[in-house]
């Protein structure tokens, strides 16, 4: 019963969350505005007072400023591209009903569980170093020179770890959609004459659209930010150096808190673009 | 053409015997319904028909030709699922043609025989729609109109009608039956509902735990059961079965009278019992009678008209003529 009482009530009750929610997101917010119209280096004088929009032309005239964003789209692209094809593969790999399934599906997911420094710090010693990396010696074997992975194919590599780490999400928000697809339609489908490779492109991945949308909205989300498999990897260097990077480098290496944070404005619009792109192309699958 | 043979067709699920060896031969332009109770292996044998299961052992063969080994799709049979099974990102027109885009079929040919099936089936207001805006049967009627276009063979219908309300379930069997006499193609038709195998049969089959109890014409089973199985699922209401003494004076285990044999009077009559429930249907009246000393409880239709009351003592007479007797094993004996 909704009356002005209870109506009231709970917006009361509500207060708490919704104040604390703001607070969380407000503070952060505004004292990056703020600090991005200052000139405030901690070490070298502290707040030398306002400077307009210096901050926000400095940071986009920098040589750094575009391939930063280039290399934030390119990992981000990459990414999403390796985990939804990869991930619609396992998942209906997974799908097939095979010996030891539960165990399957737990390993698979597993990778998802790691936390980003410790896998990259994983690849980089395990597989990707040039002396003593499995990669390595994988070469060695076939009697070729070993590719030192973080310098000659950082990008590679880098998208190569970030993959390894989502793949288990979009493989597992896939296998759930896929596990609801009507058998009948794939019957049906088989009884009109549509081979395997034909059901698949007109049943099963149109079913799986609205689920494929929700996993390149979400990842995007995160891959945007991406930074410790950097920061333990390339350190920024051989056109790694992402968005959130040059702002990690601005505020801490160069001690230059103003301009960092006006990075961090234009960090804001880039995701916002990202997202109106990403609503225009896949948004549509959200409807019902 | 479509004559369908079943040749000691088995179908094991494990160590699970679903089908013991069957034979069957459906006639090219047939309606065959498989009717039975639900787990009785109809839906199991249409689906080795259809080639959705592979047979454990034995040949089916279509036309003449063996069909045991060929995949669904070369088979050149339709079906109709329970669920209709469209593609629901696709608009009724893309339902329809999506079995002629597989088999490649010019565009031309296509749409007329689009238009020919959307004419035929009151589609044509609704071919740019999406099956979710569609109502059970337009729904119903899509999946009828993808089978129809690919001219099969045989139609299978899985239970088709099963998920509609009553009045539409009515409407529909009548449309199918309609569509068989038109298009004189072979159906086979799954159901449980003995009404609806009475009703759009040309041959009906009484499966039970995956046994063939009796094929044969609705009035052959309804009239001639050849056990007490057959007797008691085919007709509605039940048949009433009687044992002991009252069986033994003709000379049977068992004797069957069908509800509708039977006539009611106040005052007279070999039988007697006491009214518990009476269903009112206005052309017909089903009196539930208990306290007969012959059976449990006992069916009786009587005209529409009569007015017996829960409680009240009333008189029933057999048709003597159309008894059915059946022995300890429950085979009829004539």
């Amino acid at each position: 019963m909704a009356t002005q009482h209870s109506r009231s009530a709970a917006r009361v009750m509500m207060a708490p969350a919704v104040v604390l929610l703001l607070g969380w997101m407000l503070v952060p917010l505004i004292m990056t505005l703020y600090f991005s119209f200052k000139q405030y280096l901690p070490l070298r004088g502290g707040d030398l007072g306002w400077v307009g929009l210096d901050n926000y032309v400095r940071f986009v005239t920098s040589s750094a400023f575009w391939p930063s964003v280039v290399t934030t789209l390119a990992i981000v692209g990459g990414v999403l591209l390796i985990t939804v094809v990869f991930g619609v593969l396992l998942a209906v790999l997974l799908n097939q009903p095979m010996w030891g399934q539960g165990i399957v599906r737990i390993l698979v997911i597993a990778p998802f569980f790691v936390m980003p420094t410790v896998s990259a710090l994983v690849w980089k010693n395990m597989f990707m170093d040039p002396v003593n990396g499995l990669f390595a010696h994988l070469w060695k074997f076939f009697g070729a020179a070993p590719v030192e992975w973080l310098s000659q194919a950082s990008m590679t590599s880098i998208t190569m770890i970030v993959s390894w780490q989502w793949l288990p999400f979009a493989t597992l928000i896939l296998l759930t959609a896929i596990q609801s697809l009507d058998s009948e339609q794939l019957e049906a489908a088989e009884m009109d004459g549509a081979p395997p490779l034909s059901r698949f492109a007109y049943i099963t991945l149109p079913h799986l659209g609205r689920a494929i949308t929700v996993v390149i909205l979400i990842q995007t989300i995160f891959l945007l930010s991406i930074f410790a498999e950097i920061f333990v990897t390339t350190q920024g260097s051989f056109g790694t150096r992402t968005l959130t990077y040059l702002i990690y480098q601005r505020v801490l290496e160069s001690q230059n808190v103003g301009l960092g944070s006006a990075g961090g404005v234009y960090a804001i619009i880039l995701a916002n673009i990202v997202a109106i792109f990403l609503m225009r192309i896949v948004g549509k699958n959200l409807d019902a | 053409m479509g004559q369908i043979q079943l040749n000691q067709v088995t179908k094991r699920f494990g160590s699970v015997e679903v089908i013991p060896p069957l034979d069957l031969t459906i006639e090219d332009g047939e309606f065959c319904v498989f009717v039975g109770p639900s787990g009785c292996g109809k839906s199991t044998l249409l689906r080795l028909i259809a080639g959705l299961e592979d047979v454990s052992s034995g040949h089916i063969s279509i036309d003449g030709v063996d069909a045991t080994e060929t995949p669904p799709a070369k088979r050149g049979l339709a079906m109709v699922f329970q669920s209709y099974a469209l593609y629901p990102h696709m608009s009724v027109r893309k339902n329809i043609a999506f079995p002629m885009r597989m088999a490649g079929i010019d565009e031309a040919e296509q749409n007329r025989r689009i238009e020919a099936a959307a004419k035929a089936l009151n589609l044509t207001d609704y071919l740019e729609r999406r099956p979710g805006q569609l109502s059970g049967g337009q729904r119903q009627r899509v999946a009828i109109g993808r089978a129809i276009v690919r001219e099969p063979a045989a139609f299978l219908f899985d239970e088709p009608l099963s998920n509609l309300d009553a009045a539409l379930r009515v409407g529909m069997r009548l449309e199918i039956s309609e569509l068989h006499e038109r298009l004189e193609t072979t159906m086979i038709y799954v159901t449980h509902d003995q009404v609806e195998a009475m009703t759009m049969a040309d041959k009906i089959v009484v499966l039970r735990a995956g046994v063939i109890e009796q094929v044969g014409s609705p009035l052959e089973l309804y009239h001639a059961p050849r056990n007490q199985f057959v007797a008691g699922f085919i007709g509605s209401p039940k048949m009433n079965f009687i044992e002991g003494p009252e069986a033994a004076k003709h000379g049977a285990h068992t004797i069957g009278i069908r509800p509708e044999h039977i006539a009611v009077s106040a005052e007279s009559g070999p039988w007697s019992g006491v009214v518990s429930v009476s269903e009112h249907l206005g052309s017909d009246t089903f009196l539930h009678v208990h306290d007969t000393g012959l059976a449990e409880s006992f069916t009786v239709r009587a005209d529409g008209e009569v007015n017996f009351r829960h409680g009240d003592r009333i008189y029933m007479t057999p048709r003597e003529d159309v008894i059915h007797k059946f022995d300890a094993k429950g085979l009829r004996i004539d």
